[in-house]
């Protein structure tokens, strides 16, 4: 297959940009900021996001979706990315569907349909610690009954506080570290023993810290089979990895444009800033860096459709190399801009706070080369 | 199954039966490398064996028309030759500047007499070329060039020196630039000319590098007649001709950052360094130098896969190759670094057996040269400067 977009995957991009463009540039994320919004998107956006299909992109169409993949996946994460568009897309569209796409048919019939239609809102409760670590959850699922029993702490769960489905991850069996032992759940959110919180963070996205104390929940909550939910994860992760891949290169590419924009308008010393050979070269060396970086990333996507079983170490290369890129990006833009690059009336700032936080989400850079280095045995 | 899919398994196949199992492991020096030529010498048997097979398919040049000794496969069928190759590591069977270089621009300037004449001859490895585009005033700055060619009846007579000429000491013909009108603007009044290195008033002398070796020369011609039915395109216009092969040899220095489809650098390191209890490798801080090295090296492979599909799609950029010869130069030098922290006290050795006389601290040395030859670093970012990013002035 080749490393570009086909005709389908090319309209999809476009009519995504369209809309995004269009009703939610950058000034509708900073008028949401400003009046703390309660919601911290959109509502009405998300409806006509998914009556364009985009909220149901990767349910199968048996359940009202498109059954695209995660490529188109990646497209819209792009677009995304260029005007730090606040919606639930990540948390609902990509991971939740991931993961409810692994369930069993009653809770595919239950969940996907209402995903599609925009009705209902996932969020994927993962993180513990300060870093990504998985295989580190200690959250405890002890057997109850017929089902069991939820005890511990989720934070950086994106899109918490408005999700009307939280899938959780927890410890059945084992300890800390190991991969066997972990179990997926579907849990509702205002269920008995749950705390939630909504954490403001530097980029202004939504994000949850959730405390469950003894939360009850029965064995039909369980997603896919008990104690064997490391692969299952793995594969939701590795997606959202790729999608969040995706919306760094749009966030790189969009400061980038307008990086150079600047640099052809803005004058000092008699001179447009971008005559200036040192500014040149680290403008050209940018624009490397996002071109391997958007190849890396669409190939990734691509092998993860094929269900190659390189995908992975794709995958690690994609989410290391695009948080890398993304993190030069933001800050030769800001850097570039002088100080009108620091002032908050100016958009560049908030590219720079999204990088941060997409570094960090689902593993940043230090931990995908490790995971590569790992895949490759050494 | 499709047609691509059948293609790809009866390559998988006759590789499998045709390529030497010695041709399956990554090139530890120069001499793993067959060029061609009327002095061509093989270094092994398998050597030999692995490019008369691939030479009587076509092979050599998978892409270039069956006419001229061509495999006459599409692009598709290209990538997925090149695919099957990587996969089991076997090495190039011919490298030749006539392939990288030259052939290109035959294919697309050339008469069909030139077509003819030349580009079966490089397909079989019989005629070795090096390229005359450097003088000793004229590095960077490449149409400052002064060698001229002076009319003469039907023929040129041609006076100057080159430099950076790699391997003339080895070959059989040269592409060469030369001054064919001095009168206008320095990028007009250059042609493009092939001759024979064999012709009278050629000489070339070594210059030693850094590395121990010497793949360069100085080129001297004094008064070298040459028919002016050699020239390649049209008289004055050689620098089209240039520019179009630059791009071609700027794509092929770029492929230099992914050779290491062998095996992973962080178990090369393994080798002398060890493993912890955990079987990591038993340096933290070059175990992450040499993961974010393999980040950006696998990145760049999809670049190179992409920038090829871009190409057949009629969507690249002319000016794309600058930005990949950057990338793939700099990712090479970091490469070899890499290499020499990864052999500690080892990798250190220049003159032994156990060595291959330093074959590693001498590559080493060697990729210092990517950044400058084929254009600089400095000079390929102004390219993408200026022509993609069209900032001012660049």
């Amino acid at each position: 297959m080749p490393l570009l977009l086909n005709e389908e995957q090319t309209m999809l991009r476009d009519s995504a940009r369209g809309f995004i463009g269009d009703k939610a540039p950058v000034s509708h994320f900073r008028q949401l900021r400003d009046s703390k919004d309660a919601t911290g998107f959109s509502r009405d956006y998300w409806r006509a996001f998914s009556e364009m299909g985009f909220a149901g992109l990767l349910v199968p169409e048996a359940f009202g979706g498109s059954g695209l993949g995660a490529v188109e996946a990646g497209v819209v994460m792009e677009e995304i990315g260029r005007t730090l568009m606040p919606s639930p897309f990540f948390s609902t569209a990509v991971l939740g569907v991931s993961a409810l796409n692994r369930g069993s048919d009653a809770q595919k019939a239950e969940y996907l349909t209402k995903i599609a239609n925009g009705a209902l809102l996932a969020a994927l409760a993962i993180d513990e610690g300060a870093k990504h670590r998985p295989l580190q959850t200690a959250m405890k699922a002890a057997r109850s009954g017929n089902g069991f029993k939820l005890n511990g702490a989720k934070a950086f769960v994106v899109d918490g506080h408005t999700a009307d489905l939280l899938i959780v991850a927890a410890r059945s069996a084992g300890a800390p570290g190991e991969r066997d032992g972990l179990t997926l759940f579907l849990v509702d959110p205002k269920a008995k023993g749950i705390a939630l919180e909504r954490t403001a963070m530097v980029d202004s996205h939504n994000a949850a810290r959730v405390t469950f104390e003894n939360v009850e929940v029965t064995a039909d909550s369980v997603l896919g089979d008990v104690d064997q939910g490391g692969a299952l994860l793995d594969s939701v992760l590795n997606i959202g990895r790729g999608a969040v891949a995706a919306e760094m290169v749009g966030l790189s590419d969009e400061v980038f444009g307008r990086t150079v924009t600047y640099l052809k308008e803005r004058k000092q010393f008699g001179k447009l800033i971008g005559e200036f050979q040192a500014l040149q070269h680290r403008a050209a060396h940018l624009y490397t860096e996002i071109e391997v970086t958007r190849a890396a990333v669409l190939k990734a996507l691509q092998l993860i459709d094929d269900g190659a079983p390189t995908a992975p170490a794709a995958i690690a290369v994609a989410k290391a190399k695009a948080g890398t890129t993304a993190t030069l990006a933001v800050q030769e833009g800001v850097q570039m801009h002088g100080g009108m690059g620091m002032t908050d009336q100016f958009d560049i700032g908030f590219f720079m706070k999204r990088a941060r936080v997409c570094q960090e989400l689902l593993g940043d850079s230090n931990y995908h080369a490790d995971q590569l280095a790992r895949l490759k045995n050494y | 199954m499709s047609d691509l899919d059948q293609f790809r398994s009866e390559t998988r196949a006759w590789l499998k039966a045709n390529c030497p199992p010695e041709m399956r492991r990554p090139m530890s020096s120069d001499e793993d490398t067959f060029w061609g030529g009327r002095h061509a010498k093989y270094s092994s048997e398998p050597q030999r064996i692995w490019f008369e097979r691939m030479r009587d398919k076509g092979w050599t040049v998978p892409h270039w028309p069956k006419e001229y000794g061509g495999g006459g496969l599409d692009g598709e069928q290209t990538k997925i030759l090149r695919q099957e190759m990587a996969a089991i590591s076997a090495r190039l069977p011919l490298v030749s500047f006539g392939i990288s270089m030259l052939g290109p621009a035959l294919l697309k300037y050339g008469t069909d007499a030139q077509k003819q004449e030349h580009l079966p001859k490089i397909a079989a490895g019989l005629i070795r070329w090096c390229q005359g585009y450097s003088e000793p005033n004229a590095g960077s700055d490449l149409a400052s060039l002064q060698t001229r060619a002076e009319s003469d009846g039907d023929d040129y007579l041609i006076t100057g020196q080159k430099i950076w000429t790699s391997y003339a000491n080895y070959a059989d013909w040269i592409f060469c630039l030369v001054r064919t009108d001095a009168s206008g603007k320095k990028h007009d009044g250059i042609s493009f000319i092939l001759f024979d290195m064999a012709s009278k008033g050629v000489s070339t002398k070594p210059i030693l590098l850094i590395s121990g070796k010497s793949p360069f020369c100085e080129t001297f011609f004094d008064n070298v007649r040459v028919p002016k039915s050699h020239v390649l395109g049209t008289v004055d216009r050689g620098w089209d001709v240039a520019k179009y092969l630059l791009q071609h040899e700027r794509a092929m220095i770029s492929g230099m950052g992914e050779r290491g489809a062998g095996r992973p650098l962080g178990q090369v390191a393994a080798d002398s360094i060890g493993a912890d209890e955990q079987g990591r490798l038993d340096d933290a801080m070059l175990r992450g130098q040499i993961a974010n090295f393999e980040v950006d090296e696998a990145a760049l492979a999809c670049a190179a896969e992409r920038a090829v599909d871009l190409a057949k799609a009629g969507q690249a950029h002319p000016a794309f190759s600058s930005a990949m010869k950057y990338y793939g130069t700099e990712l090479n030098k970091r490469r070899h670094e890499i290499l020499m922290s990864s052999g500690g006290i080892d990798a250190l050795e220049w003159e032994s057996q156990r060595s291959h006389e330093g074959a590693r601290p001498r590559a080493w040395l060697r990729t210092k040269a990517n950044s400058i030859e084929g254009g600089t670093s400095e000079v390929m970012l102004g390219i993408v400067a200026k022509r993609i990013l069209d900032l001012p002035g660049a």
